[in-house]
């Protein structure tokens, strides 16, 4: 039997213990997407977008689901604070897929609803029905796997006008003693002038293989303003499935850092939609990797109407038999006149057992825009590392020095100077090989 | 005086072409050597092969620097040791400031010498110093090393760089070229400023213009791979008013 065959089967055969839980909002999609994923089944590597990704073999460990929901008993004060000195968060987790709020956080302002996916939607179903799936609708094989199988996750709800000061932070992690496979979902809404950050660490850092798939939806309204910073710390053993999907109205502003410090195997997408005249959208990425780490960005930037702006940085440093893939679309769609669009994308392989698979890509369909495009791969700079040589600088620093500071020009564009210093320093941790044997959250030590 | 440089017998390829074909040359502390030549004679490569410059190979020679044997010393070694070299064509390094870049030079040159590393007060207030000295803007200090630097900017960064780490045996490789008088004048006066009575310094050049502010010792031409000439100051002058060809004809039989 195939493996998509295989989860179809639990699919089929589970239903009712999938749905018992759910909330009828989280149900109503699992139909659709399962006749989807019937027909789709896992991506092959032949196609286009899978070409370097062989994602259908990371389903092939035998994984349990916990669809019954059996709790995970989890001591909150044995799991870390995750602390980043001058940072002030309101803190929570997701556990597989199981929120929690952590105690003694702040309050957060009126209105605001940051929550179990689930319970929320039992609560105030005509809130967010306008949302669930909206985008995810039309992903691909795996956002149809996530949708299928969903049964919590997160909300964040920020009422017009409001403004968070304080930078929401969600660690995930993933629990159990067997192999495990876990479905989150993430719902984002943000309307009208709101503002918020968030900060999500994904620290799946278990033994045993683990497998998560995370969709998350962000709307948001005329003139908001959200800053998302993902950071991934799993382990080997850990594949990761991504994906993110924003829709943006007129004047909202979108940052987007996405940030694969260690892991196993990853695969982020994500996708932008400009649909409001003004809006601005800044997505950067940075990808460190070893040994046989694997780390695939695909992102399209799609602009749908004109005075659009979108930039796009995304740098990889890729040692030992380390493998990254970056596919970057930018579309500018006829009627996206005036679009200011931007894409980077650098990276270095330090080895030649190290792969890089680069594929920018930009399709205009407008006559009056402003795009570029640019994609390297190479070698650290043998004369720059002669020149420091030179004046002193060991051969081992002096490199160090230029991976450090080729890495440096992404977290520059984090807005949260706490959580910039602490990102500097991890990611000076990470490529000195120090945070390689880290089990927890290493924003917290 | 004791010899602080030792040169005997020295050959360098490059990708397996013979570049020094035997060259002899020894400097004592607080000399001044010029060290002149048409284009293609060798010049760059001897300062190349001096630093360790991984793309030469020496393959017959020795070289002995302060009587230690120099090739066995890694390149950061040699700089430890005292040696520097102001680039023909300083390096851009993106993304690496100029403070950072010596603040890891300076304290790599302590933990060498079994030193605790420079403080910051302190480290910074040898930055003001050394940077007024070259008339170096204390906006470029900030900056990635030579990144959008003019020509000048950069070879006045060289000199910064030297004045911070204080060499006993400095190389300045065509330091002159691509400078406008004025900057000529600001690099060459700071060269002299840092001249001690036990450092030495090696120029390159192919002009006498840079010679009238810096005033060698010891004038030698390098040919075709070897010192074909070594005399005074007045060697200067004369190549200056007959060009190179005579010694190209000297030396072709």
């Amino acid at each position: 039997m195939s493996h998509e065959q295989e989860y179809i089967e639990i699919f089929d055969h589970n239903r009712e213990l999938i749905e018992e839980p759910c909330a009828t909002l989280l149900n109503a999609a699992r139909g659709r997407a399962a006749v989807q994923f019937r027909s789709m089944g896992f991506p092959g590597i032949k196609e286009e977008n899978w070409l370097h990704s062989n994602v259908a073999k990371r389903f092939a460990t035998d994984f349990g689901m916990n669809l019954g929901r059996v709790e995970v008993k989890t001591d909150m004060q044995s799991i870390f604070t995750c602390d980043v000195p001058n940072l002030k968060t309101h803190q929570a987790f997701i556990i597989n897929d199981t929120f929690r709020n952590s105690a003694g956080g702040k309050e957060l302002p009126e209105g605001v609803i940051l929550a179990s996916l689930n319970e929320t939607a039992e609560k105030y179903p005509t809130l967010l029905q306008p949302y669930y799936d909206a985008l995810a609708v039309n992903g691909d094989n795996i956002a149809q796997f996530n949708t299928m199988f969903a049964q919590d996750g997160m909300v964040l709800y920020v009422p017009k006008n409001c403004v968070i000061d304080e930078t929401i932070q969600v660690v995930t992690l993933l629990q159990a003693n067997v192999e495990m496979l876990s479905n989150r979902r993430l719902l984002v809404i943000l309307e009208e002038n709101s503002s918020a950050s968030l900060l999500i660490c994904d620290h799946s850092s278990m033994e045993k293989q683990t497998l998560s798939t995370q969709v998350m939806e962000v709307f948001l309204g005329r003139g908001a303003q959200f800053n998302l910073y993902e950071l991934e710390e799993t382990s080997h053993s850990n594949t990761r499935l991504g994906h993110l999907f924003v829709r943006q109205d007129a004047d909202s502003n979108f940052n987007h850092s996405n940030i694969t410090l260690t892991n196993g195997f990853t695969r982020n997408y994500i996708n932008v939609s400009l649909e409001g005249h003004g809006a601005e959208t800044n997505i950067c990425g940075l990808a460190i990797g070893d040994k046989e780490q694997h780390i695939d960005n695909h992102t399209l930037v799609d602009h749908k109407t004109g005075n659009c702006n979108s930039n796009e940085l995304y740098k990889y440093i890729l040692d030992e038999h380390s493998t990254g893939v970056f596919a970057g679309k930018m579309l500018i769609r006829p009627d996206a006149q005036h679009t200011n669009s931007q894409q980077t994308n650098r990276n270095l392989c330090l080895t030649n057992d190290a792969h890089m698979y680069a594929q920018p890509q930009l399709e205009i369909y407008a006559d009056d825009v402003k795009c570029s495009h640019g994609s390297t791969v190479g070698q650290l700079d043998e004369n720059a590392l002669f020149y420091m040589q030179q004046r002193g600088i060991p051969a081992d620093e002096a490199r160090h020095l230029l991976m450090y500071a080729f890495a440096g020009e992404v977290i520059e564009h984090i807005g949260i100077e706490a959580l910039r210093d602490r990102l500097h320093m991890l990611v000076e941790k990470r490529l000195r090989r120090e945070l390689n044997h880290c089990k927890g959250c290493s924003l917290c030590k | 005086m004791e010899n602080l440089l030792e040169i005997k017998n020295l050959h360098a390829t490059i990708d397996g072409k013979e570049i020094l074909k035997g060259i002899n040359l020894t400097v004592k502390a607080g000399e001044v050597h010029a060290i002149m030549g048409p284009n293609g004679s060798g010049k760059s490569t001897l300062s190349n092969v001096l630093v360790g410059h991984p793309a030469y190979t020496v393959t017959e020679g020795e070289i002995y620097y302060k009587g230690k044997n120099l090739l066995e010393l890694r390149p950061e070694e040699r700089s430890h040791e005292g040696l520097f070299l102001s680039f023909q064509y300083p390096v851009e390094i993106p993304g690496v400031s100029i403070t950072n870049f010596m603040r890891a030079a300076i304290n790599a040159k302590r933990q060498y010498l079994g030193q605790e590393p420079m403080n910051a007060t302190e480290f910074l207030k040898m930055m003001r110093e050394k940077r007024a000295l070259v008339n170096l803007d204390s906006k470029l200090a900030n900056r990635s090393v030579n990144e959008g630097f003019s020509g000048g900017e950069k070879k006045r960064n060289e000199i910064f760089q030297m004045a911070m780490l204080e060499p006993t045996l400095s190389i300045l490789d065509e330091t002159d070229s691509g400078l406008d008088i004025d900057a000529l004048r600001i690099v060459a006066e700071g060269v002299n400023k840092l001249k001690r009575e036990d450092t030495s310094s090696l120029v390159i050049t192919h002009y006498q213009r840079l010679l009238d502010y810096i005033k060698p010792d010891i004038v030698h031409v390098l040919y075709n791979g070897k010192i074909v000439k070594t005399a005074g100051p007045e060697l200067v002058m004369e190549l200056e008013e007959r060009g190179y060809d005579w010694i190209k004809n000297e030396n072709q039989q």
